[in-house]
């Protein structure tokens, strides 16, 4: 089992129970414990509300990758929407646009291991890792 | 989706058995605050022991309950939050300082009456 697991595309509200729940069963599969399984499908949740939130639409995509551990669970959230304007106000706890909570992207970051994130005017990708230890 | 809600004398429980979708959530507190101001009820435990995730939204929706609740004069108590639930909402940075929790419904129960008579 390597590569590509799942897809997911974020439309509307109820893909991102949709993309969460698709996340923790791989997590699951993967053998990852119940702890890793609510922080991954909590990081998918926050991911998969910024795309319907800033973007309204985009996917979710779900691998298999080997790296510092023989395992882990890769997450891709990419979106075409407008972008964030500044990324690293967006990484500082509290900042938030949509008058949320601002737990967002700093919250994501902590709860996974590797956290990159590409932002232009012609999208938001956000590649995401949880290594099984 | 609709979170039932049940009353016992003067307080009210909620035992969340679904998995809240943001919708799901913003009805819940809707449902919560109409019940509270027509049935007069004092004290609400909302038990999470089956809710094994919590994001942003929805700890704000929760949180923002009990807040609401307060301004009507109920207290609200969390319970059963599960250890991973715990781990993850710190993780997000999420601390929920001002809202009373306990290790489960009896316990909420008791610190609940015990809130409502320090008043």
């Amino acid at each position: 089992m390597k590569g590509t697991l799942s897809n997911v595309p974020i439309a509307k509200e109820l893909d991102i129970v949709g993309a969460r729940q698709t996340g923790r069963n791989i997590a699951t599969e993967l053998g990852f414990s119940s702890v890793d399984q609510a922080r991954i499908a909590t990081a998918i949740s926050e991911l998969a509300r910024n795309i319907y939130l800033y973007a309204k639409k985009g996917e979710i995509t779900f691998q298999q990758v080997e790296g510092v551990a023989p395992v882990g669970l890769k997450i891709i959230a990419k979106d075409n929407g407008p972008g964030i304007k500044d990324i690293s106000k967006s990484m500082i706890d509290g900042y938030s646009t949509s008058g949320g909570l601002g737990a967002g992207l700093p919250g994501v970051k902590r709860l996974m291991d590797d956290f990159d994130i590409m932002s232009s005017d012609e999208g938001t990708t956000i590649h995401v890792i949880k290594w099984l230890r | 989706m609709r979170i039932p809600i049940l009353k016992l004398h003067e307080y009210l429980l909620i035992s969340v058995q679904v998995e809240l979708d943001d919708q799901t959530a913003m009805q819940f507190q809707e449902d919560l605050l109409s019940k509270i101001h027509e049935s007069g009820a004092t004290g609400v435990v909302l038990d999470l022991t089956s809710v094994d995730i919590i994001d942003s939204f929805i700890a704000k929706v929760l949180g923002d309950v009990v807040s609401m609740a307060d301004l009507m004069g109920a207290k609200v108590v969390f319970t059963g939050i599960q250890p991973a639930v715990s781990m993850t909402l710190i993780d997000l940075g999420i601390h929920l300082q001002d809202v009373p929790t306990a290790l489960d419904l009896e316990q909420g129960l008791i610190k609940l009456r015990r809130e409502l008579e320090e008043k």
